[in-house]
């Protein structure tokens, strides 16, 4: 089969690879038609998460059609279904409270070692993202393996295009969670930082929940245009000192809850950056966190703060005297997506939420490399790549 | 109580045995299974007590900042698994099922008298036998073990199967002793065992964990041929 491979830093090529087999008997694989390339796949594409080996597979924004299943997967051949980036057991004591993305049991064992050392507990799998998140195949490809294919993927109705759904596999519920994250009360001001995929899909949902306003912040006049569309205020932080501004745009009190949409590459002006980056760049391990930072500075006293954005290692400079002085709230991790999935499909029929406005690019698989280089490099115009296989 | 009998109590607090309970455990480390006469050596020593003026807390001794077991090392783990304690027991006493979830271990052989042979796969590509007996078995409680006299590896251990409180299924606990003797084997055994075991026996027990609540243990290989592992 064709799949998107990773080489190294900036080097992904479309290579002929062998195609998946069923390895367990919850198994399934499922025939590609549609896969995107999602703003954390740039994390590994500028090589800044470790873990990563040559001729690794992208991808875990994808769907398509059930070709083969295991013995004891619930799916039958040629169903449609999405399926979300986090891989979860369903049958662990965090998959049975819900917390998908904390599942015990997807990722393999010879994979848990490095994060139970470097984050105290080793991390569930994810699929094409890195070896600490389970060395899993991703989803840029013509065909997946998918495990635990009874808990995982969403069937859905053949009436729905590919692009109307295709978000519900990660960046949509991680929209949403990030709004849930943040406890929205009706009358609230949320701040959101990024907008990005993720970031706007943060503002939709914000928006739904009940905010009075949503401020979001970026410097991309593209995505800023996005926001405002969708009906946020914005900010552009190249013009405007976002702490000031948002102080007042809040009646002097701060907004009531923020949202780090931006993570570990966070850019901007400021001397932390500067010095972020260069370690950033020497492999230090450390995370570029002013968006995180600024956030903590903006949020009102006894604030909530919801960080989606994705960090990987570790942050100096951050403010733990605001964390503790003004009283806050911090909720954040991977997305529960099998958690939020059918409800978000719902919304998505019942024509509550639309997502076909962010897809700025379809480009066929075999052009992903091309997607990767603009998505990064032109992400004013390249708000979201979609990759067909051309199966349907 | 005697001064020697509390600090024997002592001892045993400190180092996850219980007086009655030194046996031997096998997965972790699968090679580390085995048991022997020095194992009684091993349960008789005196502790190192660095720091005896500070009152004892409740951390199993294993989990001490100064901690010495003679000339064997320890290694423990434990796992939470959402299954029952009488399922787990079961499933772990027929050590038939062991090889499922220990990747060293290539064959059980049961032979005479409560004595069972271990084929565990060495470093290149060369086998060790081991041989267990059970030294104590309380159903859905406990299994002890020690290597019996002239085995390869001197060793005990025990798995423990305790309730999880909040009805969060069983508490698995592995401890595992072991004293690779002098010689070319007990040499490149004892390289793996320096390194090994504490990988091994926290990787077997999160397979036994995989397949007990997921029915099949995780793997990111995309094919059958591939090497096993998460490559």
């Amino acid at each position: 089969m064709r799949a998107l491979t990773w080489h190294g830093s900036h080097d992904v090529r479309v290579d002929t690879v062998p195609d998946p087999e069923i390895m367990n008997p919850r198994d399934a694989i499922i025939e590609v038609t549609s896969t995107a390339i999602c703003g954390s796949d740039l994390h590994l594409y500028d090589g800044v998460i470790p873990g990563m080996m040559s001729g690794d597979i992208l991808g875990h924004e994808f769907m398509g059609r059930v070709v083969e299943t295991g013995p004891k997967s619930t799916l039958q051949k040629g169903q449609r279904v999405v399926v979300p980036f986090t891989i979860s057991c369903g049958s662990c004591f965090f998959c049975k409270k819900h917390l998908y993305s904390a599942c015990d049991n997807s990722n393999p064992v010879e994979n848990q070692d490095i994060t139970e050392g470097l984050y105290g507990h080793a991390v569930s799998a994810l699929f094409g993202y890195s070896h600490l998140t389970g060395g899993y195949p991703g989803g840029q490809a013509e065909y997946v393996r998918v495990p635990f294919s009874d808990i995982g993927p969403i069937v859905v109705p053949d009436g729905m295009d590919d692009d109307q759904v295709l978000f519900l596999s990660d960046i949509l519920p991680t929209g949403w969670m990030a709004a849930v994250n943040a406890d929205i009360e009706e009358g609230d001001t949320v701040a959101v930082w990024g907008c990005g995929p993720v970031g706007l899909f943060a503002v939709q949902s914000a928006l739904l929940m009940g905010a009075a306003r949503v401020i979001a912040i970026d410097h991309y006049p593209n995505r800023l245009a996005l926001a405002r569309k969708l009906g946020a205020d914005v900010i552009d932080y190249k013009q405007t000192h976002v702490l000031e501004a948002l102080m007042e745009m809040s009646g002097g009190l701060g907004p009531d809850a923020v949202i780090d949409a931006v993570g570990m590459e966070s850019h901007g002006f400021a001397p932390d950056t500067v010095l972020d980056n260069i370690k950033q760049t020497v492999g230090f391990g450390a995370d570029s966190g002013h968006a995180l930072r600024e956030a903590l500075m903006a949020v009102r006293k006894g604030g909530r703060v919801s960080i989606p954005g994705v960090y990987g290692g570790f942050l100096d400079k951050f403010p733990t005297g605001a964390l503790m002085e003004k009283g806050l709230q911090v909720k954040t991790g991977q997305t529960h997506v099998q958690h939020y999935i059918s409800e978000l499909l719902k919304r998505i029929e019942d024509g509550e939420i639309d997502t076909t406005f962010l897809i700025s690019h379809r480009l066929p698989l075999e052009e992903a490399p091309k997607g990767y280089y603009n998505f990064k490099n032109n992400q004013d115009d390249w708000t979201k790549v979609v990759l067909k296989t051309g199966k349907s | 109580m005697r001064r020697d009998e509390w600090r024997r109590r002592e001892h045993w607090r400190r180092h996850g045995h219980d007086r009655g309970g030194n046996t031997e455990w096998i997965a972790l480390g699968a090679a580390a299974l085995i048991g022997a006469a020095g194992a009684a050596y091993y349960l008789q020593q005196q502790p190192q007590r660095h720091q005896a003026h500070r009152p004892p807390d409740s951390a199993p001794g294993r989990t001490a900042r100064q901690r010495t077991f003679g000339r064997y090392a320890v290694v423990s783990r434990t796992v939470t698994i959402d299954r029952p304690r009488t399922q787990l027991y079961g499933f772990w006493r027929d050590f038939q099922n062991l090889p499922q979830f220990m990747e060293n271990v290539k064959a059980v052989t049961p032979l005479d008298g409560e004595v069972t042979r271990w084929t565990i796969e060495g470093p290149m590509g060369r086998d060790v036998q081991v041989e267990t007996r059970i030294v104590e078995d309380r159903p859905n409680e406990l299994i002890a073990w020690r290597s019996v006299e002239g085995s390869d590896i001197d060793t005990e251990g025990r798995v423990r199967f305790r309730d999880a409180p909040g009805g969060r299924g069983t508490e698995v606990e592995a401890v595992v002793a072991y004293d690779a003797p002098g010689g070319e084997i007990g040499r490149w055994i004892a390289t793996i065992f320096q390194k090994e075991p504490a990988i091994q026996g926290r990787r077997e027990l999160k397979r036994l964990k995989m397949l007990m609540e997921t029915g099949e243990i995780a793997t990111s290989r995309n094919h059958h041929s591939a090497r096993r592992g998460g490559q």
